[in-house]
């Protein structure tokens, strides 16, 4: 039987961390280590890679052989989640899109991630543009984070010396692949430069750090790594902290609100459990947010009160405003050069060996900004759906030994075209910078609730001119690159019809902005130090507080600016400010 | 921790270096178990494991479908030199386990499967699996090549390119498939580039081409 009495915890914690991502576990970390009493609450069960992984499974192992019916990314993918989850439903405005993914785990999205670790550069911050919004901040402020998280958690890389694209603190970068080798080539003759890959994976020890394994070249850094080769936030981040005694994981619990006094200052949280739907409140001396960027806002515009009317951060309007993802597109076709390969164990690492950062000059294109390119391919494990295409482009070429195949087909011949076509394919995939605009946002949706009884979010969000025309370049570069590498397209090669194959918003799964940073509290939310102008004891670590993001994957910000927040909240304490 | 505790930590290092990388091969009587939906693995939901349990212990295909299933999958791959068929691989159980997981299947197969029995009726007076082997082919013939195919075949074209994928996905990705392609992957190793002999044989210089 379910008790309505709303059960309260008789601590007092020093924080309470709203999330287990890498916003999240960074803060729960520093503080924990420094000595305070952090409690987090995680929507999702408890996690752990070591034990609870599906890294080594065969696709036999699944009955739908890693199809994506029940995980959007597969069986085998580490996230519990997706764009839609039973019960938690959200809405979209007419005429508008949006998809929110939402990991519900210990280490949230960051347990399927591509590892992709990219620093925003100089020109990421303050922009040169003329169009997209400048930071409060600079990359120099951040770079030292930068810095320290590279040493703390490990990343790949080469150093480049590219001014926006600044170089790291790095490990040996594994070799490209056979495709990988030529897609480089082909990509510089189309002018397009391509460096190896900066990814979050162990591919030596790092010094200094105990309890983590490296890398045995599996390439299934997406399903969890058992002996913590990579960065996931429960692995490096979440469960050391917890090792600590300092910092108490309550997982299954869905946060309401954040509860205030009458001076509006943040006074805990009330959660429910979502196993036996029981309602909790605790209090906090400081409320951290790091639910992700939507799940923040919608927390935040739910929590309102005498002191905060419009929901707490929220007396300029924005929270939920200037949300945007990155802008997404994609090609792909085979390399007639593969075809009939040898065979060998090309698993490599599960983050990205090669990639191309953005090179091309804004004075010359129609869209301000830009995107960067990650590359696919090669001789991967079988899954569902993995070779379907190859009976459909038999045709294109002879056999090794001059035989021209009729499309489709059966029998022997077809089941030696498997074998002559795998790991030959190759694929691209853009990412780039998505305009942070006030009309696009989310908010509360004044007439539904999920199943906790929870208002849920309303999205509004339309892709512009300048996303469009980024894609429309994307598919021509990608087009350009193929033929240069000799490869033979088969995706289809969109038009205007379609927005040249973008991506709707929320697909990419970078969404930031909405509880953005500024110096001005009447442009924004936070102040430069993550803190709500509105609500001195109330921080957000997510990408929230993006004022507008690069072309460069979020998470190796959201750390840093965690790390930068959570040292800013130690310093506050002993100066008895907070 | 070094790459040894890794595989220490795999439980692995004890069968040594060599013995790794060579025969790190699949415990298959387990994972037999896990794929009918008898064994929950870790990391999986418990709603997951439920739905799995659920849809292995439903039925949707008749006997007669399923034989006729079994017959197109071998006609798709049949065993050759190199590997056994597709019901070797037990493709037709895997097909009857997709329709359920993905039920927008369900027409295109039950109706596909029967437009096929009403075409052999009409042309040979008996359905599919009592027709002549060659019998059989001539049909197939007609809706296995997109490119070629009459206009009025057109619907059997569609069916068969559903069950063409539908079978070289089950045959690949069972254990006899991944044998047969090649994967030699998913096992601790080491990744230092492509093979010298591979990038000779491209005409790359080094491991960063």
């Amino acid at each position: 039987m379910i008790s309505y009495q709303i059960k309260e915890n008789p601590t007092v914690f020093d924080a309470i961390v709203v999330g287990s991502g890498a916003g999240g576990g960074m803060a729960g970390y520093v503080l924990a280590n420094a000595g305070l009493k952090v409690l987090m609450l995680e929507a999702g069960p408890f996690f752990d890679p070591a034990k609870d992984t599906l890294q080594l499974r065969w696709p036999w192992e699944s009955p739908r052989r890693g199809a994506s019916t029940v995980r959007p990314f597969g069986d085998f993918d580490a996230a519990y989640g997706g764009w839609e989850l039973e019960g938690e439903p959200y809405t979209r405005a007419a005429g508008t899109e949006f998809e929110w993914f939402r990991a519900r785990m210990l280490g949230g999205r960051t347990n399927h991630w591509g590892r992709i670790s990219l620093r925003m550069g100089p020109d990421d911050f303050k922009p040169t543009d003329g169009v997209t919004a400048e930071w409060p901040i600079t990359y120099d402020e951040v770079k030292p984070y930068y810095d320290r998280v590279d040493r703390m958690i490990g990343i790949y890389g080469t150093v480049e010396g590219i001014h926006n694209e600044p170089d790291g603190i790095f490990l040996k970068p594994p070799k490209p692949r056979l495709n990988e080798l030529y897609i480089k080539r082909g990509a510089q003759k189309a002018g397009v430069p391509v460096i190896a890959g900066r990814g979050s994976v162990l591919t030596e020890a790092l010094p200094g750090v105990e309890g983590r394994g490296t890398c045995f070249y599996c390439g299934q850094c997406g399903r969890a790594c058992r002996v913590y080769g990579d960065f996931s936030s429960s692995s490096c981040l979440v469960i050391p902290a917890i090792k600590t005694g300092n910092l108490t994981v309550v997982d299954n619990a869905m946060v309401r609100e954040v509860l205030t006094d009458d001076e509006g200052q943040a006074t805990g949280v009330s959660y429910v459990d979502t196993k036996d739907l029981q309602e909790y409140t605790v209090r906090g001396k400081l409320v951290i947010l790091g639910a992700s960027a939507c799940e923040s806002a919608r927390l935040l515009l739910n929590s309102k009160s005498a002191a905060h009317p419009g929901g707490l951060g929220n007396s300029t309007g924005l929270v939920g405003r200037y949300l945007h993802d990155s802008t997404g597109a994609s090609a792909g076709g085979f390399l007639p050069q593969l075809l009939d390969r040898k065979r060998y164990n090309e698993d490599g690492v599960g983050s990205v060996h090669i990639y191309s950062p953005w090179w091309a000059d804004n004075k010359k294109l129609s869209f301000p900004r830009g995107y960067h390119i990650e590359y696919g391919g090669g001789m991967r494990m079988p899954s569902y759906g993995f070779m379907d295409w190859a009976a459909n482009v038999n045709h294109l070429v002879p056999t090794k030994d001059g035989q021209q195949r009729e499309q489709g087909g059966y029998g022997t011949s077809l089941k030696a075209d498997y074998r002559r076509f795998y790991g030959a394919s190759v694929g691209m995939a853009g990412r780039g910078t998505a305009l942070a605009r006030h009309d696009n946002y989310c908010e509360i949706d004044p007439s539904r609730v999920d199943k906790y009884g929870i208002p849920v979010l309303r999205f509004h969000y339309k892709w512009a001119n300048e996303e469009v025309e980024q894609a429309k370049h994307m598919q021509e570069t990608f087009k350009e690159i193929l033929h240069e590498m000799g490869a033979i397209v088969t995706s289809s090669m969109p038009g205007p019809e379609t927005s040249y194959g973008l991506e709707a918003p929320g697909k990419i799964i970078h969404e930031g902005g909405t509880t953005r940073m500024g110096d001005d509290p009447k442009t924004s939310v936070l102040n430069k130090w993550c803190q709500a102008h509105d609500c001195q004891n109330l921080f957000v670590v997510d990408a929230g507080p993006f004022v507008q993001q690069g072309d460069k994957n979020l998470t190796w910000t959201i750390l840093a600016l965690s790390m930068r927040t959570a040292e800013y909240i130690l310093e506050q304490r002993n100066k008895l400010n907070i | 921790m070094n790459r040894r505790d890794s595989l220490k930590a795999l439980g692995l290092a004890a069968a040594g270096g060599a013995l790794l990388f060579d025969s790190c091969g699949p415990e298959t009587k387990a994972d037999k178990a896990a794929a009918t939906g008898g064994e929950k693995l870790p990391g999986v939901q418990e709603f997951e494991h439920e739905r799995n349990q659920q849809l292995a212990n439903e039925q949707f295909f008749t006997e007669h479908e399923l034989a006729t299933i079994a017959v197109l999958a071998d006609i798709i791959i049949p065993a050759d030199d190199v590997s056994g068929s597709a019901t070797d691989a037990d493709v037709p159980a895997f097909i009857e386990f997709m329709v359920k997981d993905i039920p927008s299947y369900q027409t295109p197969m039950r109706g596909g499967l029967k437009w096929l029995d009403v075409q052999c009726q009409r042309r040979y007076g008996s359905v599919f699996v009592d027709c002549k082997e060659d019998q059989q082919l001539t049909i197939v013939d007609n809706i296995a090549y997109p490119g070629k195919a009459q206009p009025e075949m057109l619907q059997g074209v569609a069916f068969f390119s559903l069950v063409r994928n539908l079978t070289a996905s089950g045959f690949f990705t069972s254990e006899l498939g991944v044998k047969d392609i090649g994967y030699v992957g998913n096992r601790p190793g080491v990744w230092d580039g492509v093979p010298q002999d591979v990038l000779d044989a491209h005409g790359f210089a080094d491991g960063w081409g």
